[in-house]
């Protein structure tokens, strides 16, 4: 049986971090030091002005652990805010991904009619290849790539997730 | 230089000389310097080489900093740790690039562990150079970047001062630590602004000193409801500075509450006061563990509920309401649940519980917490640190007896005591039976349990208080791992005291194979041990030993007496194990008691066998 304190959750836990040299192996050698999970992770400057940049992570572990995170996250001496979005409320986690499908035929329609149903776009075409573009909940480009299996996929990239709180509160 | 100038000149004509050879143009080492007297920076632990050659010259040609001198890397940074534990200050260790600064890093590691606010300039080969796999090029940053609360590498000379400013202050500030400033070669001989007053690097770091009194507020209520109360101190109180250890007494007098300490805690609280249950945990007394384990409100303070302490996890203090005040908001939670957290500075966070306490007239009765002081009372009399030492004079002397004369004959002197240790089973002993009645006398790896560390702390504490008496309480094993600081003793004349105690075994790993590995001493008897009478002497130290109990007291008062450092060879009975002790994945209440107390052994399960 499961106690409430062994139960997993998974989180997407947003810093905003000093732009600076070796940050996030800072952020990183943590998660890997205390053996945390990091499911997906996105880091990119997003004040250029003040110098920082904002790291997004998506991990999982008990209610403690992903606590645990938060505050350990939060003493290391670069980074400014450590917000846990799925607690602090709604929040939007996107991410976007390049499916390369190579088929011909009957899969290469079919591939196209899914593509166009889930608002996928071809930025690249060949005679035997697309290669799709799609951004969107973790879930929705998960299932656009298992139907995209048997369809002749052959190579994903994906960016992980990109999260912000809804309304007008900021990290 | 015109001794009056002011310093802010020099920036200025370094600025407007642009690369000139002006004498008034400072080097990046002469940069570094003033920015450590800036500091107050008296001495530095240190060993030269060639990324650091820069620094040594400006050393050699300023004088105004104490240089001494180390035998190995490892030993700088616990001299420095000692010397910052000892005096409240922060330590400052100088090592090379490549091989020095590795060496450094189990001592970072044990300075982040227990705390220690220490600061550790490495040098680095030039900022072209760095990743071709230069000459004692290493990846000092990568390496250290877990081993320390924060690193820098500066790559520009207009970094240089305020980088190392910032790096004393995040080092004693919040939970303090180690700080490792890299300093490629290029920075330190070429030029650099001196620089005060700047903005800090980093406007993130902003740790929370003043305590919620929302919180302090309901861990008072509490506290005044509390009929099995029990305060559990550690290392925090220490750091927090003498006046965070007074107020403890003052809190402690005014409430009339039990007291138990973590082992980086003791001296914190007088050992020898009543009101003080012994050290709790694995090795701790029989009467401060049961008491954590029946209290109903546990007050941890600048604790972090190590394993060490807690045991099983799941059986630890089980129907406590459980305050706990720390610094580091990341100690909250991590291990045990507490009930209400408080994030602060735990000096003034108990100054803060003595006005809550103070705010109203209510309070327990004596009465109230009489019941609670007849049960301590009654665990107290099973005597769980007692042993009988036979005292024939061709007695084989137990170690535990040997620390307690140690302690009583040293207390004779009248001298203010220092004690460092290495890790094993002396360590236990010496915090089990040596007293500490005040703050920052007992220097000890606790988090990192690093053997081979009290030689070194006792370098560090003799050069921090040249007049006091400091006494390393070793064990063969360990001391040997650092035994080249005999030269740095003999160097700088220090009147180091080594009491080792010589059981001719790992005696912890022996204990641990006896009663988890069937007796089997699978590499843990210490072959081939130097003739430490004769170590010592090589080393200008003076040497004794003492074989049996005829012996003892003759060898203690004889290094005690002299002048110079003695290394004291106490042959004590191989066999002694420590006790009491909670083994691990065992709760508190099933503790192994030692024969004289005629313990059973607890159960030792599988999953316990698997923990270490």
């Amino acid at each position: 049986m499961t106690t409430p304190e062994e139960t997993q959750v998974s989180a997407v836990i947003s810093l905003l971090v000093e732009n600076e040299s070796g940050v996030l192996a800072r952020v990183i050698g943590l998660f890997s030091g205390r053996g945390y999970n990091i499911e997906s992770l996105t880091v990119a400057p997003v004040e250029d002005l003040r110098h920082r940049s904002r790291i997004n992570i998506v991990t999982s572990g008990t209610q403690m652990v992903i606590d645990q995170i938060k505050a350990q996250l939060s003493r290391l001496v670069p980074v400014y805010r450590v917000v846990n979005l799925t607690e602090a409320g709604p929040h939007v986690a996107r991410e976007m991904a390049l499916v390369k499908v190579v088929s011909t035929g009957e899969h290469r329609t079919e591939a196209l009619r899914i593509a166009e149903a889930f608002r996928a776009r071809a930025v690249d075409t060949t005679a035997q290849s697309f290669v799709f573009e799609l951004t969107g909940a973790t879930e929705k480009l998960d299932s656009f790539i298992d139907l995209m299996r048997p369809l002749g996929l052959v190579e994903v990239s994906r960016t992980g997730v990109a999260a912000i709180a809804r309304g007008p509160q900021t990290i | 230089m015109n001794a009056t100038n002011p310093i802010a000149t020099d920036a200025t004509r370094t600025l407007e000389h642009n690369g000139s050879q002006d004498h008034h143009v400072l080097s990046g080492a002469e940069v570094l310097l003033r920015v450590l007297e800036d500091e107050g920076v008296e001495v530095v632990f240190g060993y030269p080489g060639g990324a650091v050659l820069p620094i040594y010259d400006a050393l050699f040609k300023r004088d105004k900093i104490r240089h001494i001198l180390v035998r190995h890397e490892q030993a700088a940074v616990h001299a420095a740790e000692a010397y910052a534990r000892s005096t409240g200050k922060t330590g400052v260790v100088l090592v090379t690039s490549g091989p020095g600064a590795t060496n450094a890093v189990t001592g970072l590691v044990d300075a982040l562990m227990d705390s220690i606010p220490v600061v550790c300039f490495a040098g680095q080969v030039p900022v072209p150079l760095i990743g071709n796999d230069a000459f004692q090029e290493a990846d000092t940053t990568g390496i250290t970047r877990p081993a320390t609360k924060h690193n820098y590498l500066v790559r520009r000379p207009a970094d240089l001062a305020a980088t190392v400013r910032e790096a004393f202050l995040i080092a004693r500030t919040g939970r303090p630590g180690p700080v490792l400033v890299d300093l490629p070669k290029n920075i330190t001989a070429g030029e650099a602004p001196y620089t005060s007053g700047q903005a800090p690097l980093h406007r993130s770091y902003r740790p929370q000193v003043e305590p919620d009194r929302a919180a302090v507020r309901r861990a008072v209520e509490a506290m005044k409801q509390a009929r099995r109360p029990l305060f559990y101190t550690g290392g925090g109180i220490i750091n927090s500075g003498p006046q965070a250890s007074d107020a403890l007494r003052r809190l402690a007098g005014m409430t009339g509450f039990p007291v138990t300490s973590t082992l980086m805690g003791l001296g914190a609280f007088p050992t020898t006061d009543r009101q003080f249950l012994g050290m709790l945990g694995m090795h701790g007394t029989y009467e401060a563990n049961l008491a954590t384990h029946g209290c109903d409100v546990l007050i941890a303070l600048g604790s972090r509920f190590d394993d060490r302490v807690t045991g099983r996890v799941d059986a630890f203090s089980p129907d406590s309401f459980k305050i706990h005040a720390d610094i580091d908001p990341s100690q909250i939670n991590k291990i045990i649940r507490v009930d209400v957290p408080v994030v602060g500075d735990v000096g003034r966070t108990i100054a803060m519980m003595i006005e809550e306490w103070n705010a109203d007239d209510s309070r327990p009765e004596a009465e109230d917490l009489r019941h609670w002081w007849a049960q301590i009372d009654g665990w107290r009399g099973l005597d769980s640190l007692g042993f009988t030492q036979d005292t024939a004079p061709s007695a084989i002397i137990r170690p535990q007896h040997a620390v307690r004369r140690l302690y009583e004959m040293a207390m004779a002197t009248g001298r203010d005591t220092f004690v460092s240790t290495e890790v094993g089973q002396h360590q236990m002993w010496a915090a089990q039976h040596f007293q500490f009645d005040k703050p920052n006398r007992w220097l000890t790896s606790g988090g990192l349990g690093t053997m081979g560390y009290g030689l070194p702390a006792a370098v560090g504490a003799q050069v921090a208080n040249p007049d006091a008496l400091v006494i390393d309480i070793a064990g063969e094993a360990s001391t040997l791992m650092n035994i080249q600081e005999l030269g740095t003793i003999a160097q700088y004349r220090l009147p180091v005291k080594i009491f080792i105690l010589n059981n001719q075994y790992m005696g912890m790993v022996r204990q641990w194979q006896e009663l988890l590995h069937g007796s089997r001493y699978s590499e843990s008897y210490s072959s081939a041990l130097p003739d430490f009478v004769k170590l010592a002497e090589s080393f200008h130290a003076k040497g004794l030993r003492a074989t049996n109990m005829g012996e003892l007291d003759g060898v203690i008062a004889e290094m005690l007496a002299h002048e110079g450092a003695v290394l004291a060879d106490i042959c004590v009975a191989q066999g002694e194990n420590c006790y009491p002790m909670i083994p691990s994945g065992a709760a508190h209440n099933q503790m192994i008691l030692g024969p004289e107390q005629d313990g059973k052994p607890a159960e030792i399960t599988g999953a316990g066998r698997m923990l270490v």
